[in-house]
Formats: structure tokens, sequence, C-alpha cells
């Protein structure tokens, strides 16, 4: 137990690299950054307040749970582990991210999931309770991202140029409408069977964790953007 | 419809009498010029897809080939060269943006050649560096504004992280992906037996150059291929890749075809897939930005490795440059308009940028006037040939220079400008298992302690030619060039004299 209390982030981060234990609660965070970051040995942080920006930056097996709101760029170039979000969080949510699960209960603010990419085992999730800022999955190149739309029914809840440069990965759209205007880079298709079954699976995961509807949820229309498959960025050149 | 038809640039010549018909040229030409024509019993050539790499004229055993500029031309135009009207042929059919590779071929004037080394004569004895000890060693990172010691007279200001060199010479930043895996052994190798570093560039670390480690700088980019905890604990600097001289302002583009297993697995990525690293990093639109990543890379290191923040040279580089300094960076790395690349657009790489003299001139002097020059060191690339352009640069201001091009060189490039291709007959920019074999590791390190080894030779006598024995003493020291043939704005810029004032 930790209280971030008047700490900067030099304090907080070399206490919480210090403290013996694997399990870590953090009382009174206040936009301390980079927690989560190089700490190798810790299986759990909860984390009570706003955690600053660049939270769980390369984070590798850990659990990162943050009862707040959470700032920008967390999970940046995540490997593996978990980060939990009972709020919302800011721009660049787990950029570059390799691994592991990012869940957010609200909603995330611009290019969240850009440049998401995944390798062998390591298939990064990204699931928004809520709406999704503009950008969205950006140079997406691997990994989930899962928006459900919690409470913007009304309308499609991702922003503007989503799925821009994307080249490999998959998006899931909880709406009623079909999303519309993409790059010629990104599809747009109804989901299949299979794609039903990975629904099911991160929405009881977030169902469980933030205690809504599964079952309203999974029975509810979905959109998938996936990328033109036609390697459509080799023909951008020419060869001088 | 016109006939789209592009002459190959360059003519294969064939003595007759002397080739043997050994077939070296053919089996050598992963370009597939040459053939052997079975009826007439004859080696042939088409010269269509000839890169002139120089590969089946070095490899003949009778010496019976050369590759010589096609006499045919069009017709001569004051205004529209050749390669001009070409590429509007090349880009009407393909309709893509024109790729190219290494350095830009154009005739930009190299500041370098402008520039004179002083020497003593009479007053100031010149030092015979095979008799006096003379010293290239080089440390990179902050520097204190001052030192304190204990009365046994220890250190006892703490020193952040350094970078150690034993020559001011360091081999900069190139993937493995853009380069083969033999080239990235050459350089590691190299880098351990100078005493120096070599960069991994944005395609991760492989697993059996880990034991490098310590003369390893690892890169994180945009794209961050291969980045997390143990490959950024794993070398002895993080470099932070904003820019790229042959292209800045642009990303990386690594074509599916050239991520064969080990270059996935070295990048964390599918095999097949491309590999893209977008032009900006998503999350730094500002210098606050950038320091936000700096600490997040000194967090998840324990502020045990230096950050380098590596730019190009651009118009603006010195007020960047100083916002870097400000970043929490430990080093800034600059890159001139003439650094290569494995592939660039021709456009971007022939006209962006500026040249690295002007950009370090200028951003020395920025640092100096603004009194943060101690707070970083500064290392500049992008066209240094040879070991006068390393004194003129450290004369300007730079700490220490990055090779890549001439390292390339060591290891058998012939500038052939076709990395982008994949198809490096030296088995360098290729991934080709039958091409990358031909570059031996053994030999390859070999070649490139020898030429770091000969131009710090020569930089030890230059520097004892003037009369200085450490090269820390050169360091910004200006009165040592002379321009000649510049004009005021130059040499005001580059803040030296002209020659015979």
């Amino acid at each position: 137990m930790i209280d971030a209390t008047s700490l900067d982030l030099f304090e907080l981060n070399r206490k919480i690299k210090s403290v013996k234990g694997r399990k870590i609660v953090i009382n009174n965070v206040l936009g301390q950054r980079f927690i989560g970051s190089g700490v190798e040995d810790k299986k759990s942080i909860e984390i009570y307040g706003t955690p600053g920006n660049a939270l769980g930056a390369y984070l590798n097996n850990c659990d990162i749970t943050v009862y707040g709101n959470a700032q920008d760029a967390i999970g940046d170039t995540m490997n593996s582990g978990s980060i939990t979000v009972y709020g919302n969080s800011g721009d660049a949510t787990g950029y570059a991210m390799r691994g592991g699960l990012i869940m957010i209960k609200g909603s995330i603010g611009y290019r969240g999931g850009i440049h998401m990419k995944e390798y062998r085992e390591h298939k990064p999730v990204i699931t928004v309770g809520g709406c999704a800022g503009n950008f969205l999955g950006e140079y997406q190149a691997g990994g989930i991202i899962l928006v459900l739309g919690i409470g913007s029914e009304d309308k499609v809840p991702i922003g503007h140029y989503c799925g821009t440069g994307m080249h490999g990965g998959v998006i899931y759209v909880r709406s009623r409408f079909r999303p519309k205007h993409f790059p010629p880079q990104v599809l747009v298709e109804e989901c299949d069977e299979q794609d039903a079954k990975v629904i099911e699976k991160y929405v009881r995961l977030y169902a469980e964790r933030f205690n809504a509807d599964a079952e309203r949820l999974i029975n509810s229309e979905y959109y998938k953007l996936v990328p033109n498959a036609k390697n459509p960025y080799k023909q951008l050149y020419t060869n001088n | 419809m016109p006939i789209n038809y592009i002459y190959p640039k360059y003519d294969v010549v064939r003595d007759s009498t002397r080739c043997i018909k050994c077939g070296a040229c053919m089996r050598q030409c992963a370009n597939e010029v040459h053939s052997y024509d079975d009826e007439l019993d004859v080696m042939k050539s088409d010269s269509m897809d000839c890169v002139d790499c120089q590969r089946c004229v070095s490899i003949c055993p009778t010496r019976a080939l050369k590759i010589i500029p096609a006499e045919n031309r069009l017709r001569p135009n004051g205004s529209w060269s050749q390669d001009d009207i070409y590429e509007i042929y090349r880009q009407a059919e393909g309709g893509g943006v024109l790729l190219s590779s290494m350095g830009t071929p154009k005739n930009y004037p190299i500041y370098w050649d402008k520039m004179l080394i002083n020497a003593s004569q009479v007053t100031n004895p010149s030092i015979d560096p095979l008799r006096e000890p003379m010293e290239t060693r080089v440390f990179l990172g902050k520097k204190p504004g001052k030192l304190e010691f204990d009365r046994k007279g220890k250190i006892t200001t703490k020193l952040g992280p350094h970078l150690e060199l034993n020559v001011p010479i360091m081999f900069s930043a190139m993937s493995y992906g853009s380069i083969s895996k033999n080239a990235h052994e050459s350089l590691a190798r190299a880098a351990e037996e100078l005493g120096t570093y070599y960069n991994t560039g944005e395609g991760g670390l492989h697993k059996d150059f880990y034991k490098y480690g310590k003369n390893t700088i690892v890169q994180v980019a945009s794209g961050r291929f291969g980045v997390h905890e143990e490959y950024l604990n794993a070398g002895s600097a993080i470099e932070i890749k904003m820019g790229q001289g042959a292209k800045p302002g642009i990303g990386g583009h690594l074509p599916g075809a050239k991520i064969r297993e080990e270059v996935s697995r070295t990048r964390m990525i599918p095999m097949g897939a491309d590999a893209i690293s977008p032009a900006p990093h998503h999350d730094i639109y500002s210098i606050e930005d950038l320091r936000q990543l700096v600490f997040s890379l000194k967090e998840a290191t324990n502020y045990t490795k230096p950050v380098i923040v590596k730019i190009a040279a651009v118009h603006n580089v010195a007020a960047i440059a100083s916002g870097i300094a400000r970043s929490g960076a430990d080093i800034i790395a600059i890159d001139g308009f003439r650094g290569g690349t494995g592939a660039a657009p021709t456009r971007t790489r022939d006209n962006v940028g500026i040249p690295i003299e002007l950009a370090l001139a200028s951003v020395d002097q920025r640092l100096r006037d603004e009194g943060i020059r101690n707070d970083v060191s500064i290392v500049v690339g992008g066209s240094i040939r040879n070991s006068a352009d390393i004194v003129k640069a450290v004369a300007l201001g730079a700490d220490a220079v990055y090779i890549a091009s001439a390292a390339l060189m060591a290891l058998g490039c012939h500038q052939c400008h076709s990395c982008h291709l994949g198809k490096c007959n030296w088995g360098i920019a290729t991934q080709r298992p039958d091409l990358v074999k031909r570059l031996n590791p053994e030999v390859g390190y070999k070649r490139l302690v020898n030429l770091v080894n000969a131009w710090n030779y020569e930089i030890k006598e230059i520097l004892g030619g003037m009369g200085i024995n450490s090269i820390e003493a050169l360091k910004g020291n200006r009165l040592m060039l002379r321009g000649v043939g510049l004009a005021d704005k130059e040499l005001e810029i580059l803040g030296i004299k002209h020659a015979g004032e």
C-alpha cells in the first residue's frame, strides 16, 4: 500500500519499484506518469485516483486496475498483462500494444489502438464500453478493438478517419447503423459466427468486470472493420 | 498508346576474347542479367535489369566484363535530363511514388569539401601520434555544470548514464530487415572490437545479438517494432527515432516480402505482413510529449541508460534541437539530407532537408547561446565519407559521428542505389538466404574494424598536426577551420573565417 499524496512521479515510481511484494495498492494518485513502466516483479497494481500519461508503458505480465479515469497513452507498447479502467481514458490508448488486454469501462479519446500489432501468441485486445474518438485503429496491424457504445445507441460510437492506414487486425463496433466513410484500405463487413464467438468472449469479460448486462450486449448488432486484403500499399510505389 | 520503352541505363560489355564461359556472372547476378546460350555456346547479357552493382565485374576471373553507362541516349536537352524524362515515363506507366535507396546522388554542395583544416607551424609545435599519447576517446551524455570532489579527490557529483567510445565513430541505425543478419553481425562484432556502438534501427534485436548488448544502441521508432522490456534493457542506450536524413518527415515501409521468419521473429510481427512505421510518433505532438517518451523509456530502464533523440536536419533544426536538449534527452543525433536509406521516395530523398554541416554549426551555436550545450552531446551523420569529414564535424561542434553508408561500403556495397529491390548481390540489403551468405561476417567485421582504425589513426595525425592531443580539445574549435569559395552567409552560419583571414 502506497500513499501517493505529494509524491512526484520519480518518487512514486521509485517507491513502487522498491516495495516488496507482488501486489501493490496506490491511493491518492494524481497525474503521476509512467506508473507500471519497468516493474518486472510486480503482479498487480491497483490505483485509486487519476494516474498520469503513459500508464503501463511497455507493460509485461502485470495487471493494473484504475479506480478512476486514466489519461493519455496508457499501455504504450504493452507486451502482456492487463489494464482495467473504471472510467474513461485519454488519447492514444494502447498505442502500438503487442499483447495483453485493455478494458475501459467508459470511452476513449483520439487515436485509440493506433498501430496495434499482433505476433504469434501475442494478440492485444482493447475493449471500450462507451465511444471511441477519431482515428481509432489508425495504422492497425493486428489485434482486436471492440467498441460497445453503451449509452450511445442512437449513433455509431466511433469517430472520423477510423482505420486510416489499417493493414491488419480487426475492429468490432456494436451499432445499429452501418458505419460509413472509410478510407479505401478499410472494409466494413457483417460479423460471422467466428466473430460472434470472439465478441461474446470479450463482452463477457467486460460485463463480468463492470457489472454490465452481458446478454443484452451480446444480442446486439455488430459490424466488423478489416483491412482490404489486397495489399494496398504496394501499389503506391514505382521503382526508380 | 505510347510505347513506354526505357532503354537500359547501363551496357554490359563482355570481352569475348577473355570470357571463358565459366558462368560465374550468371550465378552471381540476382537480377538475372547474364545467361548462357546452349546452342551458340556463348554467354549473353541483357542489361535491362542491371543496376550496376559491379558484382559480376568483381567476380569475373578473367576480367572480361565491364559495366558502362549506356551509349544510347535521348536527344540532349538542357531543361529535361534523361532521368527527368524516364521518371515521367515510369510514373505514367506505374502510377506510383518513385522509390529509391541510399543517399541522394544529386549534385548538392558538399560543405566538408569547402572547409580546410589548420596546422601548427613554428610557434605551436605539432605532435606525432606515434610518439606521444593522443586521445580520441569520447563520452556521450549529459555533462554536469561543475564537479565536486570529496577530500580524497573522488568525484561526488552524481553523473548521469554515459556512453564511452574509444573512437569518435559509431555505426548508425540500420534495421535487421532493411539489411541482412550477416551485415548486422558484422556491425555488432566490429563495434565490440572497436569499443564503440552499432544501432539496431527499428527492427528489433535478433536473439543471437543480445550478447553484443554492451555495444548496442536499441532504437525506438514510431512503429515500435520489436520493442519490449527485455529489448530496451539489452542495449547501452536507447535511441528515439524522430526522423531520418534521407527522408525527413516520412515514415518507413518494409514490404511483406522482406519479412521472412527471422525478421518476423525479431520485429515481432507476422511473416509476410507489411511493416509500416508511421511518419510521426502519434503520441508526440510537442516537446512536452517527447519528454514523456524520453522519461517513459528512462523509467522502463531505471535511469541506467542515456536516451538519444535522432532527428533529420531540417530548416528549423536549431530550435528543434534546443527543445530536445530540454526534453531530458542525453544525446541529440542529427542526420543530414545526404544520408542513406533502404528505401525512400525519390522526391523526398532528393529535395527534403538540409546539409548536415550547416545544421550542425547552427545547432551547436544555438545550444551554446542558450547555455545548454553541455546538457546534451551531439552526434552527426548523413554523409560522413572519411576521417577529414569527422575532424571538420568535431571542429564544428560534434561530439562524435555516425557512419552507415561508409560502413556498408566496407562490407562490399557498391552504391547501386537499389536496396529497395531486396536483391542485393553483395548480401547486405537483402533477406534472400543465397545472397545473404555471400557476406561473411567473419571477414565483414574485420573490414569494418580496419576502416575505423585507419580513420582513427588519420584523425590522430590531423589532430597532432594542429598541435592538439585530445579530440575533446577540438570540439567546437572553429578557429581550426577556414572556408574556401564560400559566400559570407555560408561562412556566418558555419561560424568560420575564410581562408586567408
